[in-house]
């Protein structure tokens, strides 16, 4: 059982994020979805409101069909439980250009704090080494924050899954917007992609 | 060179790879089905094409979604018992209009020795529809092939979340 962290979840991904130059970012439901429009809207950030588990998997169809840029998948713990399977099938198709970063404050924050599976042992950097990921970490803190995104700004040999531990509250909600049309056109024509 | 016309009745998957790849679908994803295995057998020694193997169906869904952000066509493959593992994910697709194109062989319909698929067999098409679909059906090699050159259109240009049933008749009965 691992310490709770101290961590403020906004001030973590604020410096995760602020040197992302061209990185696409797809952000996992709840409060990952808050935490990246409170950095700044943009253009190439992708807001999931649902489709639970499918944040890393959005991803990878991403890096696949984009293979020359970076792309970031920002989720949660409980997000990404959902989709476990889907370590399996990232660590099996290993883009070398996809990051899965979890916030991982150990509980389901949107549903009224209920723990999860990762304060009680469950491991996702060790399910993703078993998958055959090339890098995982597990950080704690600002500078160690700072550290993985100089780590994730470099070249990696295959996907890379990291854990940022961070406290269990629920800052002020920052909400983009939930038309998840003009979300996706908007991040095509960022691309050069023209709507149908 | 005179090429001689394609046996429809037994080579179909060779006409669904080449329409699939007539549209520009770039990547494919799968949970196998032997109904599917030379469709998969084809993709997966096409380099042009990204093919992911899954673990679940619904990863699936979401994998056709980033490849569309990023400006790539795909296709999923499954059978029928796998419909009922995308219902939630098909949420994004269907919300987010994003062009989807699923093949789906049926099971529990048609000389089934297995009874476990029936259930799901029976729920494939009304569960698809509930969620937002267009469900579109083939019987017949010939219509299958049809069948797909229209969903691609109207998955790619329209922006529609196509599943095409192929019905286990016409797959043939399974060697038990």
């Amino acid at each position: 059982m691992s310490n709770p962290s101290q961590l403020d979840r906004r001030a973590a991904v604020a410096a995760l994020l602020r040197d992302r130059k061209n990185t696409l970012v797809v952000s996992g439901l709840g409060s990952p979805t808050y935490d990246l429009h409170a950095t700044g809207d943009r253009d190439d950030n992708f807001y999931l409101w649902g489709a639970m588990g499918g944040a890393a998997l959005i991803g990878l169809g991403l890096a696949q069909a984009q293979p020359s840029k970076r792309v970031l998948a920002l989720t949660g713990d409980g997000e990404q439980l959902m989709g476990l399977g889907g370590i399996a099938t990232i660590g099996v198709a290993r883009p070398r250009n996809l990051d899965i970063v979890v916030l991982d404050n150990q509980h389901f924050g949107e549903t009224g704090m209920q723990a999860s599976h990762t304060g009680r042992g469950v491991d996702l950097t060790a399910i993703a080494v078993a998958c055959g990921f090339a890098a995982t970490a597990t950080v704690r803190t600002l500078d160690e924050v700072q550290g993985l995104a100089k780590t994730i700004a470099g070249p990696a040999d295959g996907p890379r899954l990291f854990v940022i531990k961070v406290l269990a509250e629920n800052p002020p909600r920052s909400l983009p917007s939930r038309d998840a049309v003009f979300i996706k056109n908007r991040f095509r024509a960022h691309l050069g992609f023209a709507a149908a | 060179m005179h090429s001689p016309k394609p046996n429809l009745e037994t080579d179909w998957p060779s006409e669904l790879y080449r329409v699939l790849k007539a549209a520009d679908v770039k990547q494919m994803s799968y949970v196998p089905d032997a109904g599917h295995s030379q469709l998969i057998r084809m993709f997966s020694a096409d380099n042009d094409v990204t093919t992911n193997v899954l673990t679940t169906e619904e990863e699936g869904i979401a994998i056709a979604a980033g490849a569309w952000l990023g400006g790539q066509r795909s296709v999923l493959l499954m059978q029928s018992s796998g419909v009922g593992n995308c219902i939630n994910m098909l949420s994004l697709s269907a919300i987010g209009r994003f062009p989807l194109l699923m093949l789906v062989t049926m099971r529990g319909e048609w000389s089934e020795f297995n009874p476990w698929q029936v259930p799901m067999s029976r729920a494939t098409q009304p569960s698809l529809e509930a969620i937002g679909l267009k469900v579109m059906r083939a019987e017949t090699a010939e219509d299958l092939v049809e069948t797909v050159e229209a969903a691609a259109s109207l998955a790619y240009d329209s922006d529609q979340q196509i599943a095409v049933l192929i019905g286990q008749r016409l797959i043939g009965k399974k060697k038990w």
